[in-house]
Parts: structure tokens; sequence; C-alpha cells
């Protein structure tokens, strides 16, 4: 396991989160992730061959209900909080480029 | 101000009323709330009505509820329908929630009386309250001091008496350290106790709701109107609540009490000095001790810190600008969705980001997140083992008191640190409880952990009151 994160390691990671860094941002935020995960370096380094993975404490697992019709958010007053909306839909800039 | 319970009964024999109880709390909101930055925002008109309607059923003959007429102060990650809530954040500035909280709704149909939204950690991403975009919240007992956090609002809210009760959320100790910090009773309930529907998710395996109270019976009085099955939570235990109050006087005569080495070890000698006589007091009560290890609460820290923000990175990529908060318009989509995030989320959040979407992404998400989800599942083993030989276990709440702004805000680790005895329940998905013990440094308040098995919070606030007792309350 690399002992520490580089520079191009936290813009990738920054890139799929949808998170633009400045010059300084990368420094730091490059410093303070290395310094986490060397923490968690106790972790990773573990043989932990044939242990079970928890996601849910008491091991609830697909929990279902009829497909019955119910009363869902009142349209209008969600559009009302978004940023954009036109002809009862969310308004976006556009997504794909333009016609050749 | 009178605790939740007396102004519950009062309400309900008609002594008081709703309006009276409301306006004291008001009252004590409008002289501190400048100083000590609890609420983030004062619902009068929505009070008023829950408060005029609880007076009219009182008038009418009709009982309001077992919270007839108490005053309760919210977490601002709590949704509520058409009232502000940000979560602590820039991103979600403004917005109003098309709908309420299951625990809002449970709230308003036993009589409280909902007051506002209180100060927290961005998005619960923090053990100070340093993190809000709308700047820390004071500690009432210290305002140089931090109040704890993440819920260091709601906290700060009971500790000045400005409400008796409130609602925060815990997901790695935000109920329980803020309440040590700030002399009050908080607990982290039994995951899937309490519904998290309309609770803004943090890490969704973890989060979970709780109460604040000056007393144990008080958070008892909340914890049972909040709890139990929500069909809108599909994590949410399908039994019953438990009863609390009428186990409250069960004591802890005969009861295994466990203290469990890693859960005090580094923790400062004022905070030792309050678990040791909390354990003193247990024993005086008629409990047995006995001394516990379990080795594998040291890898919590590591194992919250990829689970967390995992969880985290993947709960807050809803933030892009489409559907509510803010939007930074921008040539295209995805141009849109970077500058809104860019521009709206504090700095401890993004590190979390990316912290969770380094720990998923491909070729490193068995060495951290899959290893992290199995040391989870020791953890949990570790501690079914330690409740064989114990009935509560006993430990220290947070490493120190209350620090002083700016303290560990340098250093993110040293932050993190703040929650290394909280965070093992909440990988195991157990209750435990902080209840104020003892003072330290400066005065301070020293708050001390009891921890239980899942499921077993009539016995942990029973031997919580056993420690209130001992503290002297009646």
């Amino acid at each position: 396991m690399a002992p520490g994160l580089s520079r191009e390691d936290v813009a990738k990671v920054a890139a799929l989160a949808r998170l633009t860094l400045s010059d300084e941002e990368l420094d730091t935020f490059t410093e303070q992730l290395s310094q986490v995960l060397e923490h968690a370096k106790d972790i990773a380094a573990l043989d932990l061959e044939g242990v079970i993975a928890t996601a849910h404490p008491f091991g609830l697992v697909n929990v279902v209900r009829e497909d019955e019709l119910c009363a869902s958010l009142d349209r209008d007053e969600v559009l009302a909080m978004a940023p954009d909306a036109e002809e009862g839909r969310f308004a976006v800039p556009r997504i794909m480029g333009e016609a050749p | 101000m009178s605790s939740a319970t007396q102004i519950a009964r009062d309400v309900r024999a008609g002594t008081t009323s709703a309006l009276a109880q409301l306006d004291t709390s008001l009252a004590a909101i409008r002289a501190e709330n400048d100083a000590l930055n609890v609420f983030l925002h004062v619902d009068e008109e929505g009070a008023d009505a829950a408060a005029r309607r609880v007076d009219e059923l009182v008038a009418a003959g009709e009982d309001p509820g077992a919270l007839a007429g108490v005053p309760v102060a919210l977490k601002d990650n709590l949704c509520q329908r058409g009232v502000p809530t940000t979560a602590g954040s820039k991103i979600l500035a403004g917005w109003r929630p098309p709908y309420s909280a299951t625990v809002i709704e449970r709230l308003l149909a036993a009589g409280a009386v909902p007051v506002g939204k209180t100060n927290m950690d961005e998005f619960a991403m923090g053990s100070s309250t340093e993190t809000s975009a709308y700047g820390p919240t004071r500690n009432p007992r210290n305002p140089e001091r931090v109040p704890g956090g993440s819920s260091g609002g709601s906290a700060a809210a009971v500790a000045s008496g400005m409400t008796p009760l409130s609602l925060g959320s815990d997901t790695g100790g935000s109920i329980r350290q803020p309440a040590a910090l700030c002399g009050i009773v908080g607990v982290k309930p039994t995951y899937g106790l309490v519904s998290r529907y309309g609770l803004i998710a943090f890490a969704s395996s973890l989060d979970q709701i709780g109460p604040f109270a000056n007393s144990v019976e008080d958070a008892a009085l909340l914890l049972e109107v909040i709890s139990g099955h929500d069909p809108m939570d599909s994590t949410s235990l399908p039994e019953p609540a438990p009863s609390l109050l009428a186990h409250l006087e069960d004591g802890v005569a005969g009861k295994r009490v466990g203290v469990v080495r890693e859960l005090v070890e580094g923790a400062d000698d004022d905070v030792l000095a309050s678990v040791d006589a909390a354990r003193a007091a247990l024993e005086d009560a008629g409990a047995t001790i006995v001394e516990l290890s379990i080795p594998e609460c040291r890898l919590g820290l590591s194992a919250y810190y990829l689970i967390a923000p995992a969880e985290a990175s993947s709960n807050l990529a809803r933030y892009d600008g489409v559907r509510y908060g803010l939007r930074v318009d921008a040539e295209d989509v995805a141009a849109m969705n970077e500058a809104t995030r860019t521009a709206g989320f504090g700095a401890e959040v993004k590190r979390r980001i990316m912290l969770g979407t380094y720990a998923l992404s491909a070729g490193y998400y068995d060495a951290y997140y899959g290893q992290a989800l199995k040391v989870r599942t020791q953890m949990i083993e570790a501690f079914r083992r330690a409740y064989l030989n114990a009935d509560v276990l006993l430990g220290a709440t947070a490493p120190s008191v209350a620090f002083a702004f700016g303290e560990k805000m340098a250093n993110p680790l040293t932050m993190y640190l703040s929650d290394v005895f909280t965070i093992p329940t909440n990988l195991a998905g157990d209750p435990a409880i902080s209840v104020p013990f003892g003072s330290g440094a400066g005065g301070l308040p020293v708050g001390v952990q009891l921890l239980g098995p899942g499921r077993s919070e009539a016995q942990l606030f029973a031997a919580a009151r056993v420690l209130e007792v001992a503290n002297g309350v009646a």
C-alpha cells in the first residue's frame, strides 16, 4: 500500500467527486488525507481472510412492502424549492453538445 | 426552566399553558442566542401554532400527549416541512423541506412544541460545531470553549436552559460528546430504534437520532416518544418501542458493570477520576465491577474514518444543484454540478467526500472499505463476547473536557480523536448514554459513558439514573 497520496491521486479523486481544488487546496488536502490514510494502515494490513463484511449491525436484509398506491410529495411544493424548473420538471443547463 | 417531565405534567393538568412555556423558552433564546449562536432559525410562528393547539386540547378536556407543551429544539439536519433546514451547510441555504421527519411528526403528535433549528457541524462532520457554515456555537458553561459536536447547538440549547429538550444525531459520537462537554445527558439509541426518515443522511449505516436532556428521566420521556418502528425507514427495527420510564428506578443491584480499558486509555486525568468515581458509585449501588479489555476498539477510529466517509461520499452526491439548494451556473450540466459543489461545501465536507471516494475507488476498495467492513464484524463480535461477562459497560465519553476554539482545527486527525471512545458503539449498532459526572479542569463538566447490548435501553437508563442519584440529583 502506498504510504501516502500523491497530488495526482488527490486531483483524480477530486475530479471523481466533482470538486475543483486550487493549487493550495491540493497541497493541503494531499497532506491531510495522507495522514488519515496512514492512520488507516493498521486496518489495511490486517489478515481478515474469511471474515464476513457487515453492512447492517442487526442483519436486516431486503425489507419489502406491498406495492400499494400511496401519497407522494406535492410536485409544486418540491419544484418550488428547485434552483430552476419548467413545465413541471427540474430544469438544468444543456447536457449534450450542439448538433453537428 | 422546569424539567420537561414537570412541564408536561403541569400543562396536562392545566396549571400552566403551552403558550406560557413557549414564552419562557423564546425569552431565553432572545436573551442569549446572539452570544452563543445556538439556533440557526427560530420558528416562532410554527411554535406558536403548535402551543395553541396543545392549549386548545387541554381546554377541550383532551390529553395532548406525553410531551404536552414542552419546547423542543431540533438539530438542523432534521427536515421540518416549510421550515429552513441547512444541515449547517451553505449548499442548503434557504431550503424549506416539503416534508417532516418522522421524529418531528411524533413530537407534534405527543404535544411537543418544536421551537427551531440548532447549529451543527456541516452535515454533522465535526466534533466542535466549528465546521458549520454559520459560525460556531459557544459552550454555555464557558463561552471561550467549544460545545462539542456535531450536535453542539442542540446540546447548548438544553445546557443554557433555552429548551428543556432537544434532538441531535449521533454517527460517531455527535450526541454523546457534546452532551459530555456541555454537562447534560445525551443518548445514542440502538441502531434502528428511532426512524431516520427525514434525517439528512451522513453515514446511513451509523446515523441515529437521539435525545438531549437535563436529566435521565427527561431523556427517557423523549426517547419513548420518538422510538418505534416506522415503515418509512427500511432499517427501522420491527419490534415496538421499549418502555423506559417504568424501569428508571430498577437500579443496578446484582448487575455486572464492565470497565473497559480501551474506553478510558489516553483520557485526561480529570476524566479518569470521573470514571473511577462513577465506577465506585455503581459498586455502592450493588453492582459487581469487572475489568475488561476489548482490543478491537483500537481499530474503531480507522474503520470509522473509512466507512463513514465512504457512505458520505455516496450520500452527498445528491447535492448537484439540480433539485434543491444552491446552484452555481455554468455552461453545461457537469460544470454546473462541479461549480455548485465547490462553492457549497466547506473544507471538512470536501475532505471526507474525497476520503470516501478514494476508499471506494478501483484498486483501493478491498484494502480500505472492504477491510473496514470486516473490522466492523469483528467489533460487533467483540462486544457480544464482552456482554457475556457484563450487563453494562463503563468508559469515558470524551478524552478531555471542552477544548478551546481553533485548538483542533489545523489537524483533522486530532479532531477525529475526540470521538475515539464513542465510535465503537456506532460501529456495533449498540446504544450508549453519556451522563454528567463530576467536573474537571476549569470547573468544566465531565461525562461518563454507559454502553449496553442492542435493545437494552431500559437497563442502560436505570444504570444512568444510579449515577444521577449519586450526583445528588433527586
